[in-house]
């Protein structure tokens, strides 16, 4: 008896001493958010952030009735220090959920969390593609409400063909997500005619393209980029400037609203596809734009509207399961059976639990937008491809039949 | 003075007061705690080449990287090591970091000093390009996700099992690594440290010491990373990552190199910062980064010359008992 109270008294001291908490009481949403927030993402992780505390600001902090307690906790940008907080999340915060990852990578390590600790994940940027794909089976605690890598790539690939491209060539930061992007690309620009002759993987990070530009084929007509970052900035003013005027037809990654208020004039015209873009002209959106420069004092991107819509996601989901938590497997059922009107537009989970959206090709022009009186840059939409599938035109089995978009696949046929 | 045998017993109480304490103080500690010995683990292994034999590898995560993609490869590709298998994967994780350490040694152990860091360096960065580059075996960027944790009666999926068994590790490690150090083989590291020329004028063979020294090290990397890869269940290229060498020489350094007790401190000092601290406060890099100055600044022999320190200021005198080796001595 002595001993089993020592060994409480000694636990909970310690447990003290640590600062650690109880849960709290009932009818309180306990939300974990993992981005990184410090480290080389730190101003993405923020925008993540931001986008969602937005939502839960202008609700009163609440979401489909119930008060929200919103942990955030910093995965600085490595996969698995991202498990050990969604773990510190479950077992010592018993969150409801956890949301959240970056990266392509910290999405596959956070998966499994779900499973073996029984808790919903909601991915609301990481996009790699196999987690809603061959893989879902594994994660039946998993949903994805932001995007997969090859989505709005299989849109721009066949625009591309449809424009009357025949020949391009692809530049992409050597990762899965640039595989990916560029096999979204390849395979529906390819099986609608047109032909990749090359292929070239700069390593990300990447700030000089000296050694890669001066091998674009000259017979190429188009030139399709996935740059992330800082080399977004540098490979079109590298390009430019060496004189090479093909036109870029690229991810959405290369021009987003994250990198495009910094960048010059060069990239005007340049075409990119991508779910979101902050010129998109709806009631809905433009309000977004509106609230979220007014109370950033910049634009936002899809990393701020993707975890904005998720929280519109979740009100609506708890709205409709009666003001409460109804367990992951009920609240995923209510996930699944929502549209909802997000700022990129409607949205909605197909039966692999990853969205059907639209997808946005935009074109970067210098222009008055939205009632805000400084020439800015916007990524302007001149083609909406509404209700985009993860599997595009080719249907869930066949899709599936396939491998993942990797860097090998599809085969570069055309390449010499 | 404290005698050698109060520091050995000061040890195994606080490892006893650890396998009482920390089963019962939330599940997030439990987990921290396993995370902090595996890494430990490496950081000791780095101490063996840093501290006893004056080596600075830049590299350690290699062997440690191994080991973390040996034991995910096997769990993933050929469902090995998942059952009382487990124990031969153990074994498989330290003879390859041991033989790619036997590897890279080849090249390395030629050099010293700066040449040495930048030729680990150069080697580990070998193994973090393979890590990202050989998809279809690592995955690439994306990493390797294991499926639970090996089941051989004794369930490791249970956090505090696993806990025990990587504590039981540790100590064993720890063990191994405090003899081998007091051997007459360890006597002739620290010999090699201090002067290596006069050393080879004794007739020691210094470099097949400091081979010796390396392999070891790898051997005891290529174990931490095993550990390491069940901890998480994730296996990643940043697992493998210059930066997890750099932490684990700092995490020494921060310590006290050359008394293995302190870079277990050390990692527990960081692992705290970095994976408990960083919940509760969002400036908890100034708080590790402040940790980093100050020990530089005051401590040049580390937080294990902190005693020395206060007996100094206290006015007494360190001298007498040969102050110099005194941090350097293992404990």
């Amino acid at each position: 008896m002595t001993s089993r109270l020592q060994t409480t008294l000694l636990g909970s001291a310690f447990a003290l001493a640590l600062g650690l908490t109880g849960p709290a009481g009932a009818e309180e949403l306990r939300i974990g958010f993992i981005a990184p927030v410090t480290g080389l993402y730190a101003q993405i992780g923020k925008d993540m952030v931001d986008g969602f505390q937005m939502y839960l600001a202008e609700h009163g902090n609440k979401l489909g009735g119930m008060d929200v307690k919103f942990i955030v906790e910093d995965d600085q940008g490595k996969p698995d220090t991202g498990v050990t907080k969604a773990k510190k999340l479950v077992l010592q915060d018993k969150v409801h959920m956890f949301i959240g990852g970056l990266l392509a990578s910290t999405g596959y390590a956070l998966a499994p969390v779900s499973t073996s600790e029984k808790t919903l994940y909601i991915s609301s940027v990481s996009s790699a593609d196999d987690l809603t794909q061959r893989q879902l089976s594994k994660y039946p605690y998993f949903v994805r409400t932001s995007w997969t890598s090859s989505l709005p790539h299989h849109a721009l690939g066949q625009w591309a063909c449809d424009q009357g491209y025949k020949k391009a060539v692809v530049i992409a930061a050597d990762y899965a997500f640039g595989y990916e992007t560029v096999g979204g690309f390849q395979k529906a620009f390819e099986d609608c005619g047109g032909k990749v002759i090359q292929k070239i993987w700069p390593p990300l990070g990447t700030k000089d393209f000296g050694p890669y530009i001066p091998t674009i084929k000259a017979d190429a007509d188009m030139i399709f980029s996935t740059m992330v970052g800082p080399m977004a900035l540098q490979f079109p003013k590298q390009l430019r400037s060496a004189g090479i005027k093909k036109p870029i037809v690229a991810s959405g990654v290369s021009y987003d609203e994250f990198v495009l208020p910094f960048m010059g004039d060069e990239v005007i015209g340049d075409v990119s596809a991508l779910h979101y873009s902050a010129a998109i002209d709806t009631p809905e959106n433009q309000a977004f734009v509106k609230a979220y420069r007014a109370k950033y004092g910049k634009m936002p991107g899809y990393y701020s509207e993707n975890n904005y819509s998720t929280a519109m996601w979740l009100d609506e989901a708890i709205k409709q399961a009666g003001g409460k938590y109804p367990g992951p497997e009920a609240f995923i059922k209510i996930m699944q059976s929502i549209k909802l009107k997000a700022p990129r537009g409607p949205v909605e989970l197909d039966d692999m639990r990853n969205p059907v959206e639209n997808v946005y090709i935009k074109k970067v022009e210098k222009k008055k937008m939205s009632g805000y009186d400084k020439d800015e840059l916007w990524n302007t939409v001149i083609k909406t491809y509404p209700r985009v599938s993860q599997f595009w035109t080719y249907g869930k089995d066949k899709f599936m039949a396939q491998p993942v978009y990797d860097r090998d696949f599809p085969a570069c046929k055309f390449c010499e | 003075m404290v005698s050698q045998q109060v520091k050995i017993l000061i040890v195994v109480a606080s490892l006893a007061l650890l396998a009482y304490i920390v089963p019962h103080s939330g599940s997030f500690v439990v987990l921290l705690a396993t995370r902090t010995m595996a890494f430990a683990i490496l950081a000791m292994s780095v101490d063996i080449l840093l501290g006893f034999t004056g080596l600075s590898s830049m590299g350690q995560a290699a062997y440690f990287g191994v080991g973390a993609y040996l034991t995910a490869v096997l769990a993933t590709k050929f469902h090995f090591g998942m059952g009382w298998d487990f124990w031969l994967v153990v074994v498989l994780g330290m003879l390859l970091g041991a033989a790619l350490a036997a590897l890279f040694g080849l090249f390395a152990i030629r050099a010293g000093g700066v040449y040495f860091l930048m030729i680990t360096l150069a080697l580990g960065q070998c193994v973090w390009g393979l890590a990202y580059r050989w998809n279809s075996l690592t995955g690439g960027d994306n990493g390797i996700n294991l499926s639970g944790r090996p089941n051989f009666g004794l369930d490791l999926g249970n956090d505090v099992t696993f806990f025990y068994l990587v504590l039981a590790f540790f100590a064993a490690s720890m063990l191994t690594m405090y003899v081998l150090v007091r051997s007459p083989f360890g006597r002739s590291l620290a010999g090699i440290r201090e002067r290596e020329l006069r050393m080879q004028i004794l007739g020691y063979n210094t470099w097949l010491h400091k081979y010796l020294a390396f392999i070891i090290a790898g051997g005891f990397g290529g174990l931490a990373g095993v550990l390491w890869a069940h901890t998480n269940g994730h296996v990643s290229p940043e697992t493998v990552v210059l930066t997890t060498s750099v932490d684990s020489l700092l995490m020494v350094v921060l310590g006290g190199a050359g008394t293995l007790v302190g870079a277990t401190i050390g990692t527990a000092i960081v692992f705290g910062l970095r994976e408990y601290l960083s919940t509760l406060v969002p400036w908890w890099q100034y708080a590790l980064g402040g940790v980093y100055v100050l020990t530089i600044l005051y401590l040049p022999m580390g937080l294990m010359g902190v005693p020395r320190r206060i007996r100094q200021w206290l006015g007494s005198h360190g001298g007498k008992e040969g102050s110099k080796k005194l941090a350097t001595k293992p404990s």
